[in-house]
């Protein structure tokens, strides 16, 4: 056992990157679950934009066009989604459960061309002097762009919902979206584009994985992070810096257990792994006591005339 | 302008249409899909839903329905008591493979006791085990009001992890030459699930007709099957009834976990045979879908689970036979998913189009 | 019952014939069945590439067919059933959790042969074959340890079975052979494929100090971190990962199926198949070693090419004792060869390796 092998600033920066692309993908869902709406399909919306991500950037030679069309991509799916749960009044658990299907089956047949290419790399932020810093450099200097545009995006989504009227308005169309309808907001419309910013949000953080984390592309690479970013937002109680933390916590989870065992420490890696989950449980029923919990129109369909 | 008016009582005519016209829509997008990858399209559809029923090896792929749908019905007939109360269930994967450790456990555990309670035993076990897991979620919502969806979906994920630690560990098939995976329970008799393997028969198609039966029964005859519709369609009018909703969540998620459990036993003593890393394959997750496509009606639930089934099996043979690729497959089962879910809209409520008035 | 056994079983007899007879055509059917998609990049797509091979040497005289990312387990019995019925006269079942299954399907069906890779079961119709990865381990073993300057070598194992724990050893003991400060640090993913968790593992081990990163797992996401750390080198695993040549990729270990697969779709063709338990290695091309690049010695390319031939010729095994075990009791003496019996369930680590293997 060594465990001064450990370099805790590697380490930091580290489970930044291995973090990033849970984050976007919870940040994504928080908004949508903050209308009301519970999409299970953030795992086949995350997939949908790794693989335009990959092809665009592949196609184009730009990473950046890359992530504009991962957004795109994984908001084109989330349409579905809409359609189904918004227009066609459809059970959101199941529409979400197609839609992963959908998603899985539809990136593997769309990302044939694309096994054993290189993507264009993307560049890490250089600053001068302040990425070289000891310490806070590598932490805080010295990655790419959309790290810190997921980081953005979370202080973003904390400022809609706390100080704008469109924050109040999505709020309240996820709590009461019968009140919220009765006051002449069109919880149908505003539902519809949370869900957008959803998918949009999955798929940055699927190409986050097959553009930066990996990358290349492969079928199903992105193995279950988008069950994980559900549970993220449940764990951070639909509370956008609460999202920030547990992203860095379940991503510093994996990353630490990497390290333990590359250290020499014998860790039951199984127990370790549902770790957060058992974690998230655990916040629940403390929150049960709290008074931050799920919005209340959560999963219900929502007519007008009703 | 269209609008949607809701219909005082579902349509009967539309109940029945719908999956015609959602598998109608179906084949037509699926068709051009497959056209579209360069396949006959007439030619794939037919393999999918023709050949396992009529086709040429017909006679072995009608038993392979049986063991595809069994797991699903019998998942998805749980699932759906809870969801017409409106409590969901949504990690009977989880309650899949704590059902199937646990009777396999037991299983192991007498191995190779050649007795008649063997088997018994693994049964009770593996119900047990799905109970006990779906009991979590229960007991956290009774006691602390904490959301079931979320508690049942997280312990999905601890279960996959016991799964892989059990079948690295104390499951170990002890002459499996150090390979992750228990022991093969078809090679024990006294603990394997099957009546009769060329008929596709085991005790899970057995189980999954009688929780059929028992679900409408349930549902239709016994005061407790009222008050579960009761409290779905109106939880006020099921308090001034008389419903006491923590006795009817502990028995519905307690009830979709039991099931789910013995799901997972009936699979890993019959078709699967031993626990390993990955004996799970998602039926949990598509018993939601089956038990919504069934209209979480045990009639329509059987028939649903049934066209599942037909999906996977006419999908693995036309991947076989026709070279399509498995991910074709995927997005023609979401299609197929997407229509019905779409078109169920049709069923409650009536599309008006009326003229946008002239201000 | 007995009746509807009776039927059934005649049914099946009959469905035998009847598959029998489509197989009387001229053209050799030949089957594949893939544990994952075949755009994996490494596992599963070497496989399918010696598929390939196979059409390109026999051309018009075999038809060959493959149903990719068929799970383990009882839809693993299907799938093989299914081609079996399709009249395949020779299948191969190219996963270690395919074994039981096909097994059981080789039963049903005397006449169609079975080729299981990385089992052990074997039978009149069912051959096993597997490849000695770990003489291509020992090759990269030597380059590793004359190649390291921080003598920190990281590894990346899949699950902690006998085939990786062999590979582990055989590394080791020709890093250690070269460069008596060497250390490996192991690092245990619980996958076989998953790129992003791979990518964090040799993150991982770059960041504590490795500067030569071997895998046992199949993407190339170890490479592409090692390339975005600069001054660190891996290997390709599976596939020849050619795309990292000018960065880190030095050599490979490439899986290449083809030359076995040919010569026993040869043999089914002039009838002259048997049952067989085939261990291949660098002499039988099994296992092939990609080109090692410029960033390797000219001393260290000649030293490590010489071992090949070695290898392939059958003049070094690489455990060759004197060797101990872990705990310093002895395993091999001096000029002992390890059997094969022993290799085949290897779970220990040999003498300098710290950490244990997780059980």
């Amino acid at each position: 056992m060594d465990l001064s092998a450990i370099n805790p600033v590697l380490l930091i920066a580290s489970l930044m990157v291995a973090a990033t692309p849970l984050l976007l993908a919870a940040i994504g869902e928080l908004v949508a679950e903050r209308s009301g709406v519970l999409n299970l399909g953030v795992e086949g919306m995350m997939i949908t934009g790794a693989v335009t991500g990959f092809a665009i950037a592949v196609e184009t030679g730009s990473p950046l066009l890359g992530f504009v069309g991962a957004a795109a991509g994984g908001a084109a799916l989330s349409f579905l989604f809409v359609i189904l749960t918004q227009f066609a009044l459809a059970n959101q658990v199941a529409s979400g459960l197609a839609l992963t299907l959908f998603g899985l089956g539809l990136s593997a047949l769309a990302g044939q061309r694309y096994v054993g290419i290189k993507p264009p790399p993307t560049p890490d932020l250089d600053i001068p002097i302040l990425s070289d810093l000891p310490v806070v450099g590598p932490i805080l200097f010295g990655h790419d762009p959309v790290l810190y545009f997921g980081i953005f995006l979370v202080a973003g989504v904390w400022a809609l919902l706390k100080f704008t009227r469109a924050g109040l308005i999505l709020r309240a169309v996820g709590e009461n979206h019968d009140a919220a309808h009765a006051l002449g907001y069109k919880v149908v419309r505003i539902r519809a584009l949370a869900i957008l910013f959803g998918g949009a949000c999955a798929g940055l953080g699927g190409a986050y994985i097959s553009l930066v984390r990996v990358p290349q592309w492969t079928e199903g690479m992105t193995a279950g992070v988008g069950w994980i970013a559900l549970a993220l937002v449940v764990f951070a109680s639909w509370k956008p810096w609460r999202v920030l933390l547990g992203a860095y916590l379940f991503g510093g989870i994996t990353v630490l257990q990497l390290n333990l065992q590359a250290a020499g420490v014998a860790i039951p890696v199984e127990y370790l792994a549902m770790s957060p989950y058992l974690i998230t449980i655990l916040v629940l029923v403390i929150l049960s006591a709290d008074k931050s919990r799920a919005p209340a129109s959560l999963g219900r369909i929502f007519h007008a005339s009703q | 302008m269209i609008r949607l008016e809701k219909r005082p009582q579902p349509s009967r005519v539309w109940r029945l249409a719908t999956p015609l016209l959602a598998v109608l829509a179906t084949m037509i997008a699926g068709g051009l899909l497959f056209a579209v990858l360069g396949k006959n399209p007439v030619e794939a559809i037919r393999t999918i839903f023709w050949d396992p029923l009529f086709g040429e090896f017909a006679f072995y792929y009608r038993p392979q329905l049986l063991v595809k749908g069994a797991p699903l019905v019998l998942i998805a007939i749980g699932l759906s008591l809870g969801f017409r109360a409106g409590i969901w269930n949504i990690g009977a994967e989880g309650q899949y493979i704590i059902g199937a450790l646990t009777g396999a456990g037991v299983g192991l555990a007498f191995y190779p006791l050649d007795a008649w309670f063997v088997f018994p035993l693994m049964v009770i076990a593996g119900a047990l085990g799905g109970w006990a897991w779906a009991m979590i979620p229960a007991v956290l919502k009774v006691r602390f009001g904490t959301n079931e969806i979320l508690v049942s979906l997280m312990l999905v994920y601890v279960a996959e992890q016991l799964l892989a630690s059990m079948s690295l560990g104390l499951l170990r098939n002890p002459e499996g030459m150090g390979f992750p995976g228990s022991r093969n329970l078809n090679d024990y008799a006294a603990g394997s699930s099957w009546i009769n393997q060329n008929a596709g028969l085991h005790w899970g198609v057995a189980a999954a007709l009688i929780a059929v039966i028992f679900a409408y029964v349930l549902l239709n005859r016994h005061m407790l099957g009222y008050h579960i519709r009761l409290t779905g369609e109106a939880p006020r009018a099921a308090r001034f009834a008389g419903v006491r909703p923590a006795r009817l969540i502990l028995f519905c998620l307690g009830t979709s976990g039991a099931l789910a459990g013995l799901a997972g036993l009936f699979e890993v003593s019959g078709p699967s045979g031993q626990v390993s890393i990955d004996f799970n394959v998602g039926y949990g997750f598509t018993a939601i879908i089956v038990a919504f496509l069934g209209r979480l009606h045990p009639v329509g639930i059987l028939l649903a689970g049934a066209l599942m089934a037909l999906t996977y099996i006419g999908g693995e043979i036309a991947q076989g036979n026709l070279g399509l690729p498995a991910a074709a497959i995927q997005v023609f089962q979401g299609m197929l998913l997407f229509f019905l879910l779409a078109f169920d809209l049709l069923t409650d409520y009536r599309v008006r189009v009326t003229r946008s008035e002239v201000a | 019952m007995k009746r509807r056994t009776l039927l059934a079983g005649a049914a099946m007899a009959l469905g035998l014939a009847a598959g029998a007879a489509v197989a009387q055509d001229d053209k050799t059917k030949v089957g594949f069945i893939y544990v994952g998609p075949v755009g994996d990049g490494g596992w599963t797509y070497e496989h399918d590439k010696a598929r390939q091979a196979v059409e390109a040497e026999y051309g018009d005289k075999v038809e060959t067919v493959y149903q990719e990312s068929v799970p383990e387990g009882a839809d693993a019995e299907r799938a093989i059933t299914q081609m079996a019925l399709q009249g395949a006269d020779l299948i191969f079942t190219t996963s270690f959790g395919f074994m039981d299954p096909t097994i059981n399907v080789a039963k049903k069906f005397p006449d169609v042969k079975f080729e299981h890779a990385t089992g052990y079961k074997t039978a009149d119709n069912v051959s096993v074959y597997s490849a000695r990865f770990y003489e291509g381990r020992a090759i990269q073993g030597h380059i590793a340890g004359n190649m390291t300057e921080s003598n920190i070598i990281g590894y990346i194992g899949s699950y902690p079975i006998p085939e990786v724990i062999r590979g582990i050893n055989s590394a080791f003991i020709h890093a250690r052979k070269v460069n008596p400060d060497v250390q490996f640090k192991i690092v245990w993913a619980y996958t076989w494929f998953d790129p992003a968790k791979e990518a964090d593992a040799a993150r991982t081990l770059i960041e504590q100090g490795a500067d030569v990163i071997l895998q046992h797992t199949d993407s190339t996401a170890p490479l592409a971190a090692a390339e975005a750390a600069g001054d660190v080198i891996g290997f390709g695993q599976a596939s020849d990962m050619a795309e990292y040549k000018d960065g880190p990729r030095v050599s490979s270990i490439i899986d290449d199926w083809a030359p076995y697969y040919i010569e026993r779709v040869g043999a089914v063709m002039d009838g002259t198949w048997e049952t067989s338990n085939r261990w291949d290695g660098i002499g039988a091309g099994m296992v092939g070693i990609g080109e090692i690049t410029d960033r390797v010695p000219e001393d260290v390319k000649a030293e490590a090419l010489a071992m090949k031939e070695a290898i392939a010729a059958g003049e070094y095994h690489p455990f060759t004792g004197p060797l101990n075990k872990q705990d310093g009791s002895q395993w091999l003496a001096e000029g002992e060869v390890a059997s094969d019996e022993t290799l085949l369930g290897m779970n220990f680590y040999v003498e300098g390796i710290e950490g244990d293997i997780p059980e």
